[in-house]
């Protein structure tokens, strides 16, 4: 036998093994992503052993607001340990959130164990900066977001838009993928959206990341068929504006926030 | 308590909010002639207006004259304290202002700003003012709808409840044993 032809039938070979090599576990990927997608949509078939850790993102103002209204008729002692998270520069959701711990029945416990964390995450743009910088501050906010949902690995993600939730629910959908935590992730669209998804909402729902979103609206619920319609529920005690003196206490729990 | 109750009641007070926006537009507005005669007339008697991040000054008045009473401010921490003492809210389209002032069930008018870009929010006002839970206007038209309003059409807001989500969320983790 020729000894170059038999070189050559060997890199050959290489190069064959390394390209369906490639193929085989982009296929695996594939497979495994269709999977996670399909799976997603089911819900699950038996009820986890003990309690499910939660990640509630908070977006801000009125979509704090409306995600109060929904964790206050949530049980949320069967989701613990809650975890919060809140862009850098909004203070007052991660303080109504704390507001909303406090009063729940087991603030004892809550104190005790440490059951609801509060954290803020970097945001990849604020408004008004330059699309230059705003590559680099994305990177940073990226690997923040990464850095926390390593800490977190939660089982259940709550989050109602808008742009904060979306790099954390990429990264659970890849953690899903990727076989490290499976977790369920629920989408509710803000009231204000009446006939077009957010930005966020759309994100979600056109990429399957989300398990479930829901819309308060039917115009949306005709308009995007797998969305859940459940009637409006913003509730009686939406409270965007607070009085003086429970902003006062408010500000009193910022310092207690920032420096545990 | 009795007396600081009758004079609450004796004054009739419009508040205007822009949140923490710029509308500069709506404040333009309120304070035409024809809009603060409008109010007089139909009984209102003071007109209070925060006026945001906007930079059109409207002209203050003390109302001695016998006319409409003008105050205004850019941002305070209660809001909430203004709403409750109002007669009548004129706001901007915020989801947040708009829900605030029902749930208190106080007359509403919304007025859209058209200079945003992206105004889904004067989706979530024309559908509530649909369903006759407010009026809906915009600054060019706000005089109209004030001189035209009929508070006896309003329709009380009914809060939602937030309970069929949660539970549907339980039953979809397979928390529903019970």
């Amino acid at each position: 036998m020729d000894n170059r032809y038999s070189c050559f039938f060997s890199d050959m070979g290489f190069l064959n093994v390394a390209i369906s090599f490639i193929i085989g576990i982009s296929t695996l990927i594939m497979i495994r992503i269709f999977y996670v997608v399909y799976r997603s949509s089911k819900p699950l078939y038996s009820r986890p052993p003990g309690t499910l850790s939660t990640l509630i993102i908070l977006g801000s103002g009125g979509h704090t607001a409306e995600m109060i209204n929904l964790l206050a008729v949530m049980q949320m002692d069967r989701f613990k340990p809650r975890y919060y998270i809140a862009a850098a520069t909004d203070n007052m959701s991660l303080q109504k959130a704390r507001v909303l711990e406090d009063s729940l029945p087991d603030k004892a416990e809550v104190e005790l164990v440490g059951t609801s964390q509060f954290m803020q995450i970097y945001r990849s743009r604020e408004v008004g900066q330059s699309y230059v910088t705003s590559v680099g501050t994305t990177l940073i906010a990226l690997s923040h977001a990464l850095w926390l949902m390593i800490k977190i690995r939660p089982q259940v993600i709550l989050c109602n838009g808008p742009g904060t939730c979306v790099p954390l629910c990429v990264i659970a959908f890849v953690f899903k993928v990727l076989g490290i935590r499976w977790s369920s992730i629920f989408y509710v669209e803000s009231i204000a959206r009446v006939r077009r998804l957010s930005l966020s909402g759309l994100l979600l729902y056109k990429l399957r990341m989300a398990d479930q979103l829901f819309v308060q609206w039917p115009q949306l619920k005709s308009k995007y068929p797998r969305a859940n319609y459940v009637g409006l529920f913003q509730v009686a005690n939406f409270r965007l504006y607070w009085t003086s003196e429970e902003t006062e206490v408010a500000n009193h729990r910022i310092f207690q926030i920032k420096y545990d | 308590m009795g007396e600081s109750h009758d004079s609450v009641k004796s004054k009739r007070i419009v508040f205007v909010t822009v949140g923490t926006t710029c509308f500069d537009s709506l404040v333009r507005a309120v304070d035409t002639q024809e809009v603060r005669e409008a109010l007089f007339k139909k009984g209102y008697t003071d007109l209070v207006i925060q006026m945001g991040r906007g930079s059109y000054i409207p002209t203050k008045s003390t109302g001695e004259d016998g006319s409409l009473s003008v105050d205004y401010f850019t941002f305070s921490s209660s809001i909430a304290e203004y709403l409750k003492s109002a007669s009548l809210v004129i706001s901007h389209a915020g989801s947040g202002s708009i829900f605030e002032t029902l749930r208190l069930k106080k007359p509403l008018i919304v007025v859209v700003n058209e200079d945003l870009m992206d105004n889904h929010q004067s989706e979530l006002a024309e559908e509530l003012a649909e369903r006759n839970h407010l009026f809906c206007a915009r600054p060019q038209t706000l005089y109209q709808t004030i001189s035209g309003m009929d508070l006896g059409s309003l329709v009380a807001y009914q809060p939602g409840d937030a309970t069929p989500v949660a539970n549907f969320i339980n039953r979809f983790l397979g928390l529903n044993d019970e």
